[in-house]
């Protein structure tokens, strides 16, 4: 470990009092980065985390000088000084030889990152090229050091395949070895991890600080997710609305925070370790006359033998078939044999990695996807097994709410005609007066405004679309809610206020949940019962807290190890 | 959008017992609206279009061109706004046309017994009448010229005739008719043609497009099959075999034909949209609902790719109106009675070899300055529907 609270050096970076703004039209002029002032140690990682819209990927790009020049206007005053000299005003030239040999970044998605057309070890080659002139024999023996050293098994072998021959944690490990190729002084890791799967994230994190401490590099690591951060930063800044909240030790943010926005980060994400019957919200601890947040007493959790079944799932199976040769055909078992109870008025979490079949599931279920075979029973009866038509009346009580909550709406529909087209389909209501006051209805049980039903979607935020998201399907008066990872692209602190709403329409009406998640800890916290699936196959289910205190499976193990803990100062001082 | 307005309450307020907030969003077409507004050659042409539109609205309702056929000038009444004085194409034309001589007599005698214009009006009349065989002898690649006048004759002599003009400020056809009127007539014609076949083509190319790429499977098989036995055909060619079983001639066959032949490009849009959006969410989202297939087809899925169908009749509409002046310019388009583009441009070839150039300029500057400016108007409409952009209009 490295020593934290070591004197320091002249910084590698300085940014002073940036000020970057978007051009959104002739008038409008959206301020993104509102002065704000940091310094990047040497050889240290420095965390800048902060919620979308927070400026902290403007600010990485403008170090970069990356930003679009068409839209975009970096204030002058402003000074971003790297080795001596300001390099926010550089032109193009200039910014080219640093970018790659001394800066160099990583991005989210190593899917879009990389170019499909062309073979890893081309790619690498081309960096080493560029910047160090390495050709031929040299550059591919380097390239193949660079592959084995990001932990890429059988580099020699790796170095010819193409992009999509390889998974999302192995594309990233070759984004982060065109990185660190030129043994750049600063690595900027804007969400490295976001796309990848809870195992692989922990993995990634590991290859950073490793590569971080051999090659004496300074990271300036971007995220919105303080758990990560509080496992690889030295430093801590935290920004909100283009503007520095607070920034420091790594030590001193999460054991001792200031300011009230960082508490209020660090409080509403879900814990392991504790399940308060709501969740702190930031206006908890943002909004004047609020003293801290109310009802943190422990919530009860778990399903008792006396609670009625209310879906019932026994050999439930899913094939894709995709076409092979002329005439063949391949079985791709996506739900393998799944059996599972939901009981009435009580959470059951679905957890697993990318491709274990969990959505499929849900999908299954609600006869989005056609079963291949096993059962369904709803009070009993086979809705696998009903016409459309009798079937419809059923299809009102399970219904399903999306991850993505601006796929997932249509952009077309304003809100009015999205909450009250459910209620028309399934005649509820007798006309369109009633059905606008129960949509009125509806909006004010998920916190909106009565303005919104006039609205269109792209008006809204991602986490008040996810609420009319949910009330659309509150139209219908459901029993069942499937929640799709309904809340994985929501900001933490909208997050925390959709599970909230969540817990409290469950409350009300007594609905049982199907929570779909990757995200362990917000599964643990919703949850009464947990599923973990792996490849199509349940691998364990349990009570949400008996599976997380000692899980059975070697798989479930994995998974729960490889969760982010957060700031562990026993692990720090080790 | 507009499709199921009808369902819900108006946005100006359903009379609840409850206060309920005032409020209109700008839906996506009014925010493409804006966009639009904000880009200058796309305003400037969207004027362009409008005024051609306009016209043609006149036109076709009579309120203007509608005495094009009748013959008010001389026979290539040169283009002047000065008058005929100082005429000084006049005596280069007839110097260059000495093999007509009636017409060129006519000129001549007319433009030096000005006083006496009533008197030439009257007796034009007959003048051609008895000129032309006279000639016709004489003078062989003009006989054919002198029938089609006689063949008009009867209509023109039916109305009391008054003074034919010596210049038109457009010029004049060989029949002296005003070339100003005869090219807005033909834009009526051409823009009409163009419209109404891309109108049609785009109404089959996207119901089957829709069709194919939503429902799947053996449809779309079909379809696809379908599909692809039309666009192996040559394009001329089908339209030439269609237009040659069609027989008779007239502006609803060229329709017919240019709406028949023209939909696969549509088509092949429409569907890939539709397979596209047939897995997205919102869809799936309306499927959980209980939506049938009908309604997500046209009431979820049809507002989300009407930009695209409204940029491809767009584009329809300029491939139509070319595609009408070439078969009206081989003489497979509209009757010899209508006048288009392309009949002025087929009459315009002849008369190039003898000098009179005013049909062709008018024709082809009427055709150039609105195929140019529907064409720049679809880039605009492109870059205004275009989801894409959407997202810097938003927030």
């Amino acid at each position: 470990m490295k020593q934290t609270d070591r004197m320091e050096g002249d910084p590698l970076v300085s940014v002073r009092n940036l000020r970057v703004s978007f051009r959104l039209d002739r008038h409008n002029v959206f301020d993104a980065v509102r002065g704000i002032s940091f310094d990047i140690p040497r050889n240290e990682t420095l965390a800048l985390v902060g919620e979308s819209g927070s400026g902290k990927s403007v600010t990485a790009l403008a170090i970069l000088g990356l930003l679009p020049p068409e839209n975009s206007i970096v204030h002058p005053g402003g000074e971003i000084v790297y080795g001596g000299r300001n390099v926010a005003g550089l032109p193009q030239r200039e910014l080219r030889k640093l970018r790659g040999a001394d800066i160099s970044m990583i991005f989210q998605e190593p899917m879009t990152s990389l170019n499909p057309v062309f073979t890893v070890g081309y790619q690498l080659e081309e960096v080493l090229r560029l910047h160090r002139g390495l050709k031929g024999a040299a550059a591919r023996k380097r390239s193949i050091e660079l592959l084995e050293e990001v932990g890429i098994p059988d580099p020699s072998f790796k170095i010819d395949a193409f992009p999509s021959q390889m998974s999302g944690g192995q594309q990233q490990r070759v984004m982060i070895a065109m990185a660190i190729a030129c043994e750049p002084k600063l690595l900027i890791a804007d969400e490295p991890t976001t796309a990848l799967d809870v195992t692989i994230q922990k993995q990634i994190l590991e290859l950073i600080a490793q590569l971080q401490r051999r090659h004496q590099m300074s990271v300036l690591f971007i995220t919105h997710d303080l758990a990560v951060v509080g496992e690889i930063a030295d430093r801590v800044v935290v920004m909100r609305n283009g503007e520095i909240r607070e920034q420091g030790p790594a030590k001193a943010i999460f054991e001792a925070p200031q300011d009230a926005y960082t508490k209020a980060l660090l409080q509403c994400r879900p814990r392991l370790d504790r399940r308060p019957t709501r969740l702190p919200v930031i206006d908890d601890y943002m909004a004047a006359g609020h003293h801290g947040p109310a009802h943190m007493e422990e919530r009860a959790r778990g399903v008792a033998a006396a609670d009625p079944v209310i879906l019932d799932v026994r050999n439930l199976s899913k094939s894709f078939w995709s076409r092979e040769g002329l005439f063949g055909k391949r079985e791709f078992k996506a739900v393998s044999n799944v059996s599972f109870r939901l009981h009435k008025g009580r959470t059951l979490g679905l957890v697993g990695e990318s491709g274990s079949g969990k959505t499929t599931v849900g999908l299954t279920v609600m006869r989005l996807h056609e079963a291949t075979g096993g059962e369904v029973l709803f009070e009993g009866k086979d809705i696998l097994k009903m016409s459309e038509a009798e079937f419809m009346s059923y299809k009102r009580r399970i219904q399903i709410i999306f991850q993505n909550p601006y796929a997932s709406l249509n952009p077309r529909f304003t809100v009015g005609q999205i909450l009250t087209e459910p209620m028309l389909i399934h005649g509820i209501g007798a006309t369109t007066q009633e059905r606008a006051e129960l949509a009125f209805e509806m909006l004010a049980k998920v916190g909106l405004p009565e303005v919104s039903f006039y609205k269109y979607p792209h008006e809204f935020s991602g986490g008040q679309r996810q609420r009319i998201a949910i009330a659309r399907c509150l139209t219908l008066k459901p029993d069942i809610l499937i929640c799709d990872e309904s809340v994985s692209a929501l900001d933490v602190s909208v997050q925390a206020q959709v599970l909230n709403l969540l817990a409290d329409l469950q409350d009300e009406f007594k609905l049982s949940y199907i929570f779909i998640s990757h995200d362990l800890a917000v599964v643990k916290y919703i949850s009464d019962e947990v599923m973990v699936m792996s490849d199509g196959e349940l691998v364990e289910m349990a009570g949400s807290d008996e599976i997380y205190r000692a899980p059975k499976q070697p798989y479930t193990q994995r998974l729960l190890s490889a969760i982010p803990r957060g700031w562990q100062p026993a692990a720090r001082s080790a | 959008m507009s499709t199921n307005a009808a369902a819900l309450p108006r946005a100006h307020g359903p009379k609840g017992p409850r206060e309920i907030p005032q409020h209109v969003s700008p839906g996506l077409w009014t925010l493409a609206w804006r966009r639009l507004r904000a880009d200058r050659v796309g305003m400037v042409s969207l004027y362009i279009v409008a005024a051609f539109l306009v016209l043609i609205a006149l036109s076709a309702s009579g309120l203007i061109a509608r005495d094009w056929a009748r013959e008010v000038g001389v026979n290539y009444a040169p283009p002047t706004f000065v008058g005929p004085d100082e005429n000084a194409t006049g005596p280069g034309a007839a110097s260059a046309t000495a093999a007509e001589g009636p017409t060129e007599a006519t000129t001549f005698k007319s433009s030096v017994v000005d006083p006496i214009g009533d008197v030439i009006a009257e007796l034009r009349g007959e003048k051609p009448a008895d000129a032309g065989p006279a000639s016709g002898g004489v003078v062989d690649p003009l006989a054919d010229v002198m029938k089609d006048i006689q063949a008009s004759k009867g209509t023109a002599a039916a109305a009391p005739e008054e003074a034919r003009a010596l210049t038109l400020p457009f010029g004049g056809d060989k029949w002296g008719r005003d070339v100003l009127k005869k090219t807005i007539k033909g834009s009526e014609t051409s823009i009409f043609v163009g419209i109404a076949a891309a109108l049609l083509a785009t109404a089959i190319g996207t119901l089957l497009g829709a069709l194919a790429g939503y429902a799947g499977g053996w449809v779309d098989d079909a379809l696809n099959w379908f599909y692809n036995v039309f666009s192996s055909i040559p394009y001329l060619l089908l339209i030439l075999a269609v237009a040659a079983v069609l027989q008779q001639k007239g502006m609803s066959t060229i329709i017919l034909i240019l709406g028949l032949t023209g939909w696969t490009g549509i088509f092949r849009l429409i569907r890939a949209e539709y397979m596209k959006h047939k897995g997205r969410e919102y869809v799936q989202a309306a499927s959980a609902i209980g939506a049938s297939n009908a309604r997500r087809m046209f009431m979820h899925i049809f507002p989300n790719v009407s930009h695209v169908v409204l940029v491809q009749l767009s584009i329809l509409v300029v491939g139509f109106i070319k595609a009408e002046v070439i078969l009206s310019f081989l003489g497979f388009g509209v009757p010899v009675d209508v006048v288009s583009w392309g009949s002025m441009l087929n009459e315009a070839q002849n008369e190039l070899i003898l000098g009179k150039w005013w049909q062709l300029a008018a024709a082809t500057a009427a055709m150039a300055l609105l195929v140019t400016a529907f064409s720049l108007l679809t880039d605009a409409l492109r870059d205004a529907l275009d989801p894409k952009l959407k997202g810097l209009a938003g927030h």
